[in-house]
């Protein structure tokens, strides 16, 4: 079988993957990524609005403010080393950006250029603050290029269309790099690395109503349950509040930062009922439910028709004028168009709550180590692993992410994590022997999808979707969330008997898209067993049958391990590294 | 509504072949991809590359009734049919409607596609004022996905010489940034009988281009600079 | 792959085409119209009308333009359909050798005694 061997191995192309790969490839350590599709066609391209860091180009601002609103944000269920770790990093991580030639907007006296963003206050709590950092409305685009570049100036080895199937581990748990396969050839493919990251990215796609690209399918979860590692915070899936009604494509909440706000069926600008104070800029789930409870009592925009789903709210933006609307969001503009048939300039946008984030993940410290339960305690680094960005739990964002946090989450990790592998590559000098079978996992995997026949996998696929959009949404009851698992539990056995129409080699998408929907599976599965455990509400977990926050019985982290269905907790860290705890509070906005 | 799709498997043995396909579909607000999908979800033998389906990541590029386009903001309900479908011209296909893109992206490598600038760095950012930083755009906004440079007769002669459209609008993304020093080695890069000036100014890309930029213009301007600092 | 590219030529062609062809666009349309309103019937005409040493002079250097101007554009043409260097360099010459010649030829005519 063809070996290729590295001294550090990237998998997935995103921002997060890029940036870690970039802090590698400056060093002299030999490093590839590996990525499913061109590097930039990852996700991160879709990312609208902005990177948030303290800057104060446009109003006073400080780390400390960015902090308070991250952990409020997240309803306390963050860990707050990580999250101070985050927001003072950030402003460099920015600064550092702009270095490399992104091309943010700018102000008028040449500064990076800043936009209010849902959830950001002055003075712990206060006024709205003014610190996202923008390049028009395509940041996640102007990124990702600019990422991409600098990897390519540093001479990153690039596997482009390569799938990665699961990670190779020695019997004493090192990490030794993944098992992938050629999209081009459908050849298998071992890449050794002695040290690996995953920067894979979230798994949105698992939602039938998704702002999500279709490549979002979770695939280093996957990797990660199958190598018997847990899943953190898996109950915790973000809903924008607007995307485009029944298409999903997100319409970005710099739209409401520059001054647009919603209106439901009956032309009231309801946000005012549910946060008084913050209104249209609440944080996202407060903005989701609000939206959702409209729709639910009536007061939604239209009648529920298939085309638009069940009913929307609208967002207006025609008050901001043309001009501002052709600087500042011209990608916003023609996403209406062609998929709202609206101009915003004239006619509000309609929008409904749609699957956007897994603040969940792969469990790391702030240095993007994979930490699990081990001897020693709940946290004990995975020798060699990784992960960083969507996939990974920090956990920074708790139990909802704040706008503009994901990309900063990238950049921040991206770089510490890169730094850290470099000293595990110094400390860890030889690479350790690859068992001979380590392999036979993956390649039996992939022989099962040789076999023609039986039912359509993008049948199962469908049905997961709307199974997990109907049973695992907005608002969770127990009961729908057993019966969602009943019918998760039908539809993986309807995945043993599946098989593929095409079973050739070259650019078969067809066993591409089989092979992401066991990935989705794990993910599901793994969602809803968490949402079941989690008796209470908070941040995007809303539980009818639970509705407050318990902060006596879940101040935790839920651990979710595919070995009988298992959920464990682990505390939350609330000592930051340096400043003064931010104890919970009542959250209001 | 009726469709004829470009086949090709490699591994048939087969020649390439165009497929008839009728599918039952609203075109209403439904784009192309969405028909393509529906057409796979049927056949899955069918492939194509796609990933954000709005826009913005380049994956879907195809060429739709003579017209190279992106299938996932293409509306249905805008096409003639039978809407023929071909992979990008110009690029040697894969199967189906994958094409290698590998020549475009040699391309877009070669104009040394990041910002070089070996001043001390500064604490904070590098600034440019608006009006600097305006000048990027409508050349930022590249998605990469080849249906300007595909449209280029200049591409098809001299794929292996020729930058191409997208790759020249990325030179000249550097060539204008206020942050970027290396406008004279740029300009040097450029300085060819094939590299830019295959150029005919014959307009196809601004015509392909699905994010509404303007390469001839960019050339144009890369144009000027050449002449001005011999002149 | 390696490919001789980068030949640091390319704008002065490229700013002799449009030279001449701004030459073309001011130098043919007057000709035509002097040769129309002096239309000769005869040899000995025709002889007069090139008597005068600006007449020649000017006809030789449009006739220059014109055929700098179709070199350019030939070359080109040759660049996009001939890949074989041999082939090209051989067309290259026979296409210069026919448009100097032509020059030549002219001039000759021009300045012939008679």
């Amino acid at each position: 079988m063809k070996t290729r061997r590295f001294d550090a191995l990237i998998v997935g192309g995103g921002g997060a993957g890029l940036r870690a790969a970039l802090q590698l490839a400056r060093s002299d350590y030999k490093v590839a990524v590996v990525s499913k599709v061109f590097p930039t066609r990852s996700h991160t391209v879709s990312a609208q609005g902005g990177i948030t860091a303290a800057l104060a180009n446009v109003d006073d601002d400080r780390w400390e403010w960015h902090m308070y609103d991250t952990v409020k944000g997240g309803d306390w269920l963050g860990d707050q080393d990580a999250i101070e770790f985050m927001c003072r990093e950030a402003v460099t991580a920015v600064y550092e950006l702009e270095h490399m030639g992104l091309p943010f907007s700018r102000l008028d006296n040449g500064r990076i250029y800043q936009r209010p963003f849902g959830g950001q206050s002055k003075n712990f709590g206060g006024d709205q603050a003014t610190r996202t950092c923008a390049a028009a409305d395509r940041t996640g685009h102007a990124l990702l290029h600019t990422l991409y570049q600098q990897n390519i100036a540093c001479r990153t080895q690039f596997f482009d269309e390569y799938f990665a199937l699961d990670l190779l581990r020695d019997a004493e748990g090192y990490c030794l790099g993944i098992a992938a396969m050629s999209i081009g050839t459908g050849e298998p493919l071992l890449i050794e690395a002695r040290t690996t990251l995953l920067a894979t990215g979230g798994a949105g796609r698992v939602f039938w109503n998704s702002s999500n690209a279709m490549i979002n399918t979770g695939d280093g979860l996957g990797m990660v349950l199958r190598a018997g590692l847990p899943l953190q915070d898996m109950e915790f899936w973000q809903f924008h509040p607007t995307g485009i009604a029944g298409v999903g494509c997100l319409i970005t909440e710099g739209v409401r930062g520059e001054g647009g706000y919603l209106l439901n069926g009956n032309g009231e600008r309801f946000m005012e009922r549910y946060a008084p104070h913050a209104k249209d800029l609440a944080s996202r789930d407060v903005v989701a439910r609000a939206i959702a409870i409209e729709i639910a009592e009536g007061r939604g925009c239209g009648p529920a028709s298939p085309q638009r789903g069940g009913g929307y709210v609208h967002l207006k933006l025609d008050h901001l004028g043309e001009k501002t609307i052709a600087e500042k969001l011209p990608g916003i503009r023609d996403l209406a168009i062609r998929f709202a048939g609206v101009d915003p300039v004239e006619k509000p946008i309609p929008v409904a709550p749609t699957a956007h984030y897994m603040m969940g993940g792969i469990p790391t410290n702030l240095y993007g180590q994979v930490v699990a339960p081990a001897r020693y305690g709940p946290e004990e680094p995975v020798p060699g692993l990784y992960a960083v960005g969507e996939c990974a739990c920090v956990s920074v964002h708790g139990a909802n992410r704040l706008g503009g946090n994901s990309l900063l989450d990238l950049i921040v990790f991206g770089r510490a994590a890169g730094r850290h592998m470099q000293e595990y590559l110094r400390d860890n000098p030889y690479p350790r022997p690859l068992p001979g079978d380590a392999a036979e996992a993956s390649l039996a995997r992939l022989r099962r999808w040789d076999r023609a026949g039986g039912e359509r996998v993008a049948a199962i696929s469908d049905d997961l979707r709307r199974l997990m959009q109907g049973h695992a949404g907005v608002f969770r009851t127990d009961a729908v969330l057993r019966e969602g698992l009943e019918s998760l539990n039908e539809l993986e056995e309807r995945l043993v008997r599946a098989g593929l129409q095409d079973t050739s080699r070259i650019f078969n998408t067809a066993r591409i898209e089989a092979l992401e929907l066991e990935n989705l599976m794990g993910v599901a599965r793994a969602t809803l067993v968490s949402a079941i455990g989690r008796t209470e509400s908070r941040g995007a977990h809303t539980r009818e049958d639970f509705p407050v926050r318990d902060d006596e019985r879940w101040l935790k982290h839920t651990l979710y391990s595919r070995a009988g269905d298992h959920v464990d907790t682990k505390p939350v860290r609330l000592k930051p590294l340096t400043v003064e705890s931010i104890r919970p509070q009542e959250r209001e906005y | 509504m009726k469709f004829r799709l470009y086949r090709y498997n490699p591994e048939s043995g087969k020649q390439p072949y165009m497929q008839d396909v009728e599918l039952d579909i609203d075109p209403a607000g439904r784009m192309l991809l969405d028909a393509l999908l529906a057409i796979k979800a049927r056949d899955e033998t069918l492939s194509l590359r796609r990933s954000c389906r709005e826009g913005v990541c380049g994956s879907d590029a195809m060429n739709v009734n003579g017209r190279n386009r992106l299938a996932c903001i293409t509306p249905l309900g805008e096409l003639s049919e039978p809407i023929e479908i071909r992979p990008l011209p110009g690029l040697p296909v894969i199967r189906d409607l994958i094409v290698d893109m590998e020549p475009f992206y040699r391309q877009y490598r070669s104009i040394k596609p990041w910002l070089i600038n070996d001043d001390p760095v500064p604490e904070t950012e590098r600034p440019q004022s608006p009006e600097d930083r305006a000048l990027l755009d409508g050349a930022y906004e590249c998605i990469l996905c080849a249906c300007c440079t595909t449209a280029c007769p200049s591409f098809w002669w001299n794929p292996d010489k020729f930058v191409g459209p997208a790759g020249l609008l990325q030179a000249y993304r550097f060539i204008a940034d206020s942050r970027d020093e290396a406008m004279a080695a740029r300009l040097d890069n450029l300085e060819d009988p094939y590299r830019l000036y295959r150029c005919r100014g014959i307009m196809n890309c601004v015509d392909a281009c699905p994010k509404g930029l303007n390469p001839t213009e960019a050339i144009g301007r890369i144009k000027a600079l050449l002449v001005k600092r011999r002149v | 792959m390696k490919l001789a590219v980068g030949a640091h030529t390319g704008t002065g062609t490229w700013l002799m085409q449009r030279a001449t062809a701004i030459v073309l666009s001011l130098a043919l349309p007057g000709l035509t119209i002097h040769f129309m309103l002096a239309w000769p019937v005869d040899f000995a005409g025709w002889q007069a009308l090139f008597a005068p040493l600006w007449m020649r002079v000017l006809l030789l250097l449009t006739v220059l333009a014109l055929a700098l101007h179709a070199w350019v554009g030939v070359r080109d043409i040759l660049m996009d359909y001939v890949h074989f260097t041999g082939l090209r360099l051989a067309l290259y010459l026979a296409v210069i050798i026919t448009l100097a010649g032509s020059v030549a030829w002219l001039a000759a005519v021009l300045w012939s005694q008679a």
